[in-house]
């Protein structure tokens, strides 16, 4: 009652249902891997009432705009194979099911590979065209589409086998005191989910909901555009979207995840 | 002016000079000018400086918009802390507190992938420290007025 300030929080038992029908799970019991937390929480829990609507109707959803341009995209010839994504992989909609594992394990490349990576690796071995930049509009917009049609699907990536030491170094990563302002992922987005960081909400940190239309940049964001604006904020040397020490952290921060439906194209403010 | 700045410049405690007792209290001022606590609250305000109030609430300060709730209040920090004790949280919280969230604010050197302000680039160590000396004596100043009741 004497505290200066009692900042107004979103109510943070919503529920998220997409167009009046697609039920979201925004909340979940923690993956067993994870013991700092009881339950896992999307992002979306803890922006407002009016941020939060706007992923509530995809007519409503600025992110959905990309969508459709990614789909005019997947079916137009690019490089010297004269192929489009849709030669070889039919409908977007055959994608449902990708989205919600990866990164993941490609062994032929002997690598983790998220769905940038992988993407890339269709245009330069398959229809020799040139990447894209990893988190380029055309790039974003691609994942986008794909993520869109696992909508609700939940979140399911394998941290064990080949992909399990890329993960230990992303959980490295995940607790490592960077920058000047010596702050770890964990100290903001584990410790703090819920509190106010001056005029932010804390939330957990997690990735279902990405790509992410920002109301701040009116454009889709990429997850390691956000890793790198979260770094950054440390007073950290970040790292580059794309380097391996990312995709780790992605393939870490969206195993925190695992049972929270995917929600991306998602808005965010 | 300039023979008055010289003079402090002088005097000032650097970074890795500043001796913490063993519950990291800092009994010895950081210059030679007192500290002025109108300065030390706009300093605890302004992002870009200590920006104490992102995770710190002060009721006192409530026209001060969006005060965060990473660390307590500081409702009464004046009470509860010694002039030294205040001095070596702002300096270096861990030195205080194990592990604290709390930056160090006077410290210059053994960061993780130190960079450049918020640029995202690397920084050279020695850094320039997140407040100036006189800036820490600003903020001790302003916290010794916070007293309860
Ligand atoms: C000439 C054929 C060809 C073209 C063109 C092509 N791909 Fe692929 N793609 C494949 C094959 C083969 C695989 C590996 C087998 C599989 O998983 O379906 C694959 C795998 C993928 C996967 C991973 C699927 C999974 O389950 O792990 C994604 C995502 C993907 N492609 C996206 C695209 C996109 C986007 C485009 C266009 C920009 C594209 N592909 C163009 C042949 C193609
Ligand atoms: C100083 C505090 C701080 C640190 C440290 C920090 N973040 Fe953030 N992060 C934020 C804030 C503030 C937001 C925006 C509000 C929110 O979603 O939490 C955010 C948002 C995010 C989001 C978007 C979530 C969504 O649903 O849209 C992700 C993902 C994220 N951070 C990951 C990370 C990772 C990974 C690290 C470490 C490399 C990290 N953050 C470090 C403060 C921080
Ligand atoms: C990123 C978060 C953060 C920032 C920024 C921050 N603090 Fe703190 N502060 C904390 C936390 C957390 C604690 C609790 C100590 C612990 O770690 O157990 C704390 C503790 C304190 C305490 C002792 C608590 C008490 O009993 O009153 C004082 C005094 C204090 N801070 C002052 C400041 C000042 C002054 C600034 C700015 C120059 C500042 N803090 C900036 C997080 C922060």
């Amino acid at each position: 009652l004497g505290l200066a300030t009692a900042p107004l929080h979103a109510d943070e038992e919503a529920e998220l249902v997409i167009n009046g029908e697609l039920e979201m799970t925004v909340r979940a019991p923690a993956p067993e891997h994870l013991d700092a937390m009881s339950e896992i929480t999307s992002g979306w829990v803890y922006r407002s009432d009016e941020t939060r609507e706007l992923q509530m109707d995809d007519f409503d959803n600025p992110g959905m705009i990309f969508v459709d341009q990614a789909r005019d995209m997947w079916a137009s010839a690019d490089g010297e194979a004269g192929e489009s994504c849709a030669s070889c992989h039919n409908e977007p909609e055959e994608m449902a099911g990708v989205k919600p594992v990866y990164p993941k394990w490609n062994e032929e490349a002997g690598e983790v590979r998220t769905l940038e990576m992988q993407i890339n690796a269709c245009r330069e071995e398959r229809m020799q065209a040139e990447p894209w930049g990893y988190t380029s509009g055309d790039m974003v917009n691609m994942v986008a589409l794909i993520s869109s049609v696992s909508r609700g699907m939940p979140v399911d990536v394998a941290i064990d086998g080949p992909a399990q030491s890329t993960w230990e170094q992303g959980k490295e990563i995940y607790y490592t005191r960077y920058g000047q302002l010596e702050l770890a992922c964990a100290n903001c987005h584990e410790d703090n989910y819920g509190n106010m960081i001056r005029a932010d909400h804390l939330s957990q940190g997690q990735v279902n909901g990405f790509p992410v239309y920002r109301l701040k940049n009116a454009k889709l964001n990429a997850v390691h555009s956000r890793f790198k604006g979260c770094v950054r904020d440390t007073r950290a040397e970040t790292f580059a979207e794309g380097s391996p020490e990312f995709v780790a952290l992605e393939l870490y921060v969206t195993s925190r995840g695992n049972g929270l439906s995917v929600e991306g194209p998602s808005v965010r403010n | 002016l300039a023979a008055q700045d010289s003079a402090s410049a002088q005097d000032v405690v650097a970074p890795d000079a500043v001796h913490y007792d063993e519950y990291g209290a800092v009994a010895e001022p950081l210059t030679e000018t007192a500290g002025d606590a109108a300065a030390g609250q706009t300093v605890m305000t302004t992002r870009g400086l200590g920006n104490c109030v992102a995770c710190h609430q002060i009721s006192v300060l409530d026209a001060v918009p969006f005060q965060g709730e990473i660390g307590p209040p500081l409702d009464g920090a004046g009470d509860r802390w010694t002039e030294a004790d205040l001095r070596g949280i702002i300096a270096n919280a861990k030195m205080t507190f194990e592990g604290s969230m709390m930056p160090s604010f006077y410290k210059s050197s053994g960061y993780i992938r130190p960079g450049n302000g918020f640029t995202g680039k690397a920084g050279t160590e020695p850094l320039p420290p997140l407040l100036t000396a006189q800036q820490v004596e600003d903020v001790v100043a302003y916290l010794l007025t916070l007293k309860e009741g």
